[in-house]
Formats: structure tokens, C-alpha cells, sequence
């Protein structure tokens, strides 16, 4: 099916509504791809699901990454949204900075958020603001870590067999 | 002398004689119940072993026992997280003496190629394990195999094992609560 709208159409009203939120866009793969202020976030997702228009009321995925080297803004929060009525995707991308992970929760706006925010905080420990409830899903409550940060290891610590004198080394 | 189903009896005319501990762990190892705690391709495995062509119902174990209140041996087929673990521990628990663990599989016995962050290590890290089977994942035979070892040590170990001080101390060091009367 041809989409109704396209990138160029789409950036433009973005940028004509948000302005400077609007940091910086691309289109790898043919993929709208904005960065935006963390700030602004929630606002703009909540405003291309409303605009008749747009109607990108689809969450596909939300997860985060870890750029260890990206000063000042170490996390990413990456939203992933699709409109049904107008075979349109869009990929929103924010930093954070690892002192303090926050951002505010889009559950209000996107049900289907709450699990995938709770799967971003278990494992990037970033802290969704008005989530209905922020507690770890995947990993054991137990769990003092966020294990995909990367400074941490990501094989066990106590595993025995896999001493170098085994496997003569 | 003879061997009824491998319990040494003296023939005499009209009776046979033997110890009644030989004939109780004989009649133990001809019927233990499984619990099968299978998780992955390894429980793939050993429902094979169950089923007609490996028939594990020869050996007594015609019934799965999906309760741990009534099981005799705890299989573990495959992969634990460290999530499930205290489930596993908590089966382990209920079930009632005399009891004992099969680790089926490289990742039961070892954490296999699951080496990370998730995964538990080994399910001899919280609970004691009597005999392990190696593979990824192994054949019915070698399920069958360690199965046949349960049945060698049910039938050689004491009857009162769970009253041993080197019982009471393994469970010790696993944090474990002995449920023998």
C-alpha cells in the first residue's frame, strides 16, 4: 500500500509545531529518523497520535542504548511508532545523561508502553516519570544492576569451568 | 542362592529368604516417580525417553508426578535462570523423602553455553544434585544411562540416608530445611 504521507510532508509539520525540540533529522533507510529534546518527548508523541493527519497512534517498539562514550548523554531512549490509517513509520530518538536517567512515561498515551518501559528501566535503568508501576520484569528482583549498561560484564561471575588451565592456555 | 529382579534370595522349599532393606530398595528403585522439571530442548529429549520407542515405563516410571508432594526423583531438563531458581528450590523442597535430582543437559549441570548474566550456573548452586548427564542435549540413552545410576544408588544406598549426618550437613550447606520425620 502507498503511504499517504511521506518523510519530507511529515518533518516539516513536525518542525513547523516543535521547532528547536526538533534537534536533528535523517532518513537512513528511507526511515524517518528525528532527534528530539527529552523534555519535548512526551508532547510529541501524544501530538502525532491526535494530529488527523498524522494518526501515528501505533507504538512498535521503545527500548534503550548505551553509548559509553557520548558525553553528557550516555542513554538513549529510542521510540519506535507506526500509523495504521497511513502506512507511516517514524523513529524518535532521545539522550539522556547517565547521572540522571529520567524521562516522563508515555503510558498515559500508549498502553502497550508499560511493559516495554519497565524491560528499558530493568535493563538501562532508566527511570520512566508516572509509570504505574517501575519494577524490574525480565530479571530477578534481587538484581543490583542494570545489566546492559556496558561497563558490566556480560558473562557470569561465577562461573568455574571456564578457568584457562582447562583448556590448557 | 538366587536373584529376583536383582534382590539375592535363598530358594528353600516353598519360601525364600532375603533382607527386608534388599527388598525395600528393590521395590523403591522399580518405582520411582519423576518429576519433570524440563525447561527447553533437553525436556524435548527426555519426552522422548518417555515416549514408546525409549520407554522409560519399564523401569516403574509409568506415571509422571506433576506434584512434588508425590515424586520420588526431581529431573531438571534444561535451562534455569536465575529467576526460576528459587522456583526449583521451592519444588525441591516439597518434595518428601527419601528424594533424588537428575541434571539432564549441559545447562542444568554447568549453565552450558549460557554463560551471562542471567542464567544460573549450574542448579547445583541451590540444590544437590545425585546424578548429572552431560550433552547438549543428550540422547535418550544417556537420560535412560542416568536414570539407570538413580536406580544403582537407590538400591545401595541406606534406607535411612535422610538421617545421616553427611545427609543433614549437605542440606545444611545449601540452606535447605530437612523435611525427614
Amino acid at each position: 500500500m502507498q503511504s499517504n504521507l511521506n518523510n519530507d510532508m511529515v518533518l516539516e509539520l513536525l518542525q513547523k509545531q516543535f521547532g528547536e525540540a526538533i534537534i536533528t533529522a535523517d532518513t537512513p533507510y528511507d526511515l524517518l529518523t528525528i532527534e528530539v529534546l527529552p523534555s519535548s518527548c512526551y508532547d510529541i508523541i501524544a501530538w502525532i497520535k491526535d494530529e488527523p493527519t498524522l494518526a501515528i497512534a501505533y507504538l512498535t517498539n521503545l527500548g534503550g542504548v548505551h553509548y559509553p562514550q557520548n558525553e553528557g548523554r550516555e542513554l538513549a531512549v529510542v521510540y519506535h511508532l507506526h500509523s495504521l490509517t497511513n502506512n507511516f513509520r517514524i523513529r524518535i530518538k532521545t539522550f539522556l545523561s547517565i547521572e540522571n536517567p529520567s524521562i516522563a512515561s508515555i503510558v498515559a498515551i500508549h498502553n502497550g508502553a508499560n511493559w516495554m518501559e519497565r524491560e528499558t528501566f530493568d535493563f538501562y535503568g532508566i527511570q520512566f516519570e508516572g509509570h504505574p508501576n517501575l519494577a524490574r520484569i525480565l530479571n530477578e528482583d534481587s538484581m543490583d544492576y542494570f545489566p546492559m549498561r556496558k561497563e558490566y560484564h556480560l558473562e557470569d561471575e561465577t562461573r568455574e569451568d571456564k578457568d584457562d588451565r582447562f583448556f590448557g592456555r | 542362592m538366587g536373584k529376583i529382579n536383582d534382590v539375592d534370595v535363598i530358594n528353600g522349599e516353598g519360601f525364600q529368604l532375603s533382607t527386608l532393606d534388599k527388598v525395600i530398595a528393590s521395590a523403591r528403585a522399580n518405582s520411582v516417580w519423576p518429576l519433570p522439571f524440563a525447561t527447553s530442548c533437553c525436556g524435548i529429549e527426555y519426552m522422548a525417553s518417555m515416549g514408546s520407542n525409549y520407554d522409560l515405563a519399564r523401569f516403574g516410571m509409568e506415571r509422571m508426578s506433576f506434584s512434588p508432594r508425590q515424586a520420588d526423583l526431581l529431573i531438571v531438563a534444561g535451562t534455569i535462570s536465575k529467576k526460576l531458581g528459587p522456583v526449583l528450590k521451592q519444588v525441591y523442597e516439597q518434595m518428601s523423602e527419601p528424594k533424588w535430582v537428575l541434571s539432564v543437559g549441559a545447562c542444568a549441570c554447568s549453565g552450558g553455553i549460557f554463560d551471562t548474566y542471567s542464567v544460573l550456573q549450574g542448579i547445583d548452586k541451590i540444590i544437590p544434585v545425585d546424578v548429572y548427564v552431560p550433552g547438549c542435549p543428550p540422547r535418550p540413552e544417556q537420560i535412560i544411562d542416568g536414570i539407570m545410576n538413580i536406580h544403582k544408588l537407590v538400591k545401595t544406598e541406606s534406607l535411612r540416608r535422610r538421617y545421616s549426618d553427611e545427609y543433614k550437613h549437605l542440606l545444611e550447606s545449601y540452606n535447605i530445611e530437612s523435611n525427614a520425620e
